[in-house]
């Protein structure tokens, strides 16, 4: 108890601290400076998309990892965990430099990819995979095949089955993952600062603007800037489990 | 609905099954299309990255490869890492079990509380988990003048270093354990205790040998965490080349010096580090799921 205090309580709470020592002006001038309520949308929004795009593409990868068998799919499995594994700073240098303009990927677009808010989606999109593909996984693996068979015995096709039999099961564990994987992104900064190009307005993250403020020993700032990032992500996950919630009541689990 | 099925009307229904089984898969043509999907998706975001690290690294040949990985910056970044995750992984370790025992075998207030607090460290972004301790012990901190008159510095240094990275890689080990010894019960150790074990011996010859495939997975993931944090070190390190810098933001510097090679390369040694831990947490996944 003595150590969890030493290293997670007392450190956090002096955020709080920290806060209380501004005034509400200046507090409120410092998180509602424009360069960072533009940071707090591309923060957001790119971890809203990311998270998305992750629920969509992460739940088709867990079914073929459960359901189906093909040449290679140990690997494939193995590989889904690559980005809990692989430092995100290495991450950061090798997406920018393969969605480059002169990139292997990036050559074959006409638009720039590196540098602009989609860059930062990709990123983003690679640190959330595993927390989708692993907390739908498990649930898929346990889902009994008799709901299945039931459902089309009775007359379903297999689109009507897994619409509203498969899928109704897969919903919480769907919810669990894009939070998991939204919360990652929301502060995620070693593979974003590389691909993102930081430029103020444009593609400026919200702990970018944190780092930039601790350069400049502006550490209030820096702290204001993090209450509003603890609170806002504090506030979507409480609303994430408001909906997890009432689905939980809604299918009477 | 409510009337009952009589056997002339029963026997279209079973016809009609037999000419056409129930629907229980679906056609090839979406499985393979799924299939695609999935490995297209798993070849742009995860195959591609990997191999155009190893590709970039080797682009100028392996002298340049290998005069990288030896250059003395590079090197005292390789021996920090070691150091940090040396000191890191063993006492979150300790933590992470003393924690997971208290919880799953013990009963008492506030043991919620105390399973979110563990769980904190992921909700927090790294940025922010290295700025807490600055304002615990920068110049202008907390504890900032008491440091200062006794001449001790944490933040620009080791010390500070580690305890960033102890914050972020706190959850790993008791995460992994909680869910493992919840499911395993107490009734092994109470028949322990009841032949006469002593508490130590107890956990060392029941607990321990039941939890060792789950402690070396959470081991595993909280040491590749702790070699590769970014955001929390590179805060808390204050950028000393040859002293303070780890490897990841050795790759940093040397990236944003435009000395891409030398960058790729020493990425490339954390990616084999990572690949291996990979391998490692899925044998120990493997073992784990024979008990």
């Amino acid at each position: 108890m003595l150590y969890l205090s030493f290293i997670v309580i007392l450190p956090l709470s002096m955020i709080v601290v920290n806060t209380l020592s501004m005034s509400w002006g200046e507090f409120f001038e410092t998180i509602t400076h424009p360069r960072a309520v533009a940071s707090y949308k591309l923060s957001f929004g790119s971890a809203l998309a990311a998270g998305l795009i992750n629920v969509i593409f992460g739940t088709i990868i867990a079914w073929v990892l459960i359901r189906y068998d093909f040449p290679g799919k140990k690997i494939i499995d193995g590989l889904v965990d690559l980005p809990f594994a692989l430092p995100t700073a290495v991450a950061g240098i090798a997406l920018t430099t393969l969605y480059a303009p002169s990139g292997w990927i990036g050559k074959f677009f006409d638009f720039k990819i590196s540098y602009t808010p989609l860059g930062i989606v990709i990123a983003l999109t690679f640190i959330g995979l595993p927390f989708v593909v692993r907390t739908v996984q498990p649930v898929l693996q346990n889902l009994g095949r008799e709901v299945e068979e039931a459902s089309a015995s009775l007359g379903a096709n297999r689109f009507q089955t897994f619409v509203k039999v498969i899928l109704p099961e897969l919903y919480p564990a769907m919810i669990t993952g894009f939070s998991l994987a939204f919360s990652r992104s929301l502060g995620e900064y070693g593979s974003v600062v590389f691909i993102a190009g930081n430029m103020p307005m444009k593609t400026e993250i919200t702990p970018l603007i944190i780092m930039t403020k601790l350069e400049q020993y502006d550490y209030v700032g820096a702290t204001a800037i993090a209450v509003v990032m603890l609170v806002g992500s504090f506030i979507i996950l409480l609303f994430i489990n408001l909906i997890q919630w009432r689905m939980n009541r809604k299918f009477n689990y | 609905m409510t009337k009952p099925l009589d056997v002339d009307r029963k026997m279209p229904i079973v016809k009609k099954a037999v000419s056409n089984p129930y629907p229980l898969k679906e056609s090839a043509i979406v499985k393979w299309s799924l299939i695609t999907i999935s490995l297209l998706y798993i070849s742009l975001f995860l195959i591609l990255p990997l191999i155009s690290i190893f590709v970039t690294a080797l682009e100028k040949g392996w002298e340049t490869y290998v005069a990288s990985i030896v250059h003395p910056d590079a090197l005292a970044a390789i021996k920090l890492t070691i150091t940090v995750a040396l000191i890191v992984v063993p006492l979150n370790a300790v933590f992470g079990i003393a924690a997971a025992w208290l919880i799953t075998k013990f009963t008492f207030r506030g043991k919620n509380l105390l399973v979110t607090l563990i769980d904190l460290p992921f909700a927090v972004s790294p940025v922010i988990a290295g700025l807490i301790f600055i304002l615990l012990f920068g110049a202008q901190g907390l504890f900032g003048d008491w440091l200062f008159e006794h001449d001790i510095k944490i933040v620009f240094a080791l010390p500070g270093i580690i305890l960033a990275t102890l914050f972020v890689t706190f959850p790993f080990v008791a995460r992994e354990l909680i869910p493992l010894m919840q499911t395993q019960g107490i009734t092994e150790e109470e028949a322990s205790i009841s032949l006469g074990a002593s508490g130590w011996k107890t956990f060392f010859y029941v607990t321990l040998p039941n939890i060792k495939w789950g402690l070396l997975y959470g081991l595993i993931l909280c040491n590749a965490r702790a070699i590769g944090e970014f955001g929390a070190v590179s805060v808390v390190s204050g950028h000393i080349r040859g002293e303070t810098n780890t490897m990841p933001l050795h790759i940093e510097i040397l990236y944003n010096e435009y000395q891409f090679t030398a960058a790729f390369a020493v990425a490339s040694i954390m990616s084999i580090l990572a690949i291996l831990t990979i391998i490692i947490k899925h044998i120990a996944s493997w073992k784990a799921k024979e008990f």
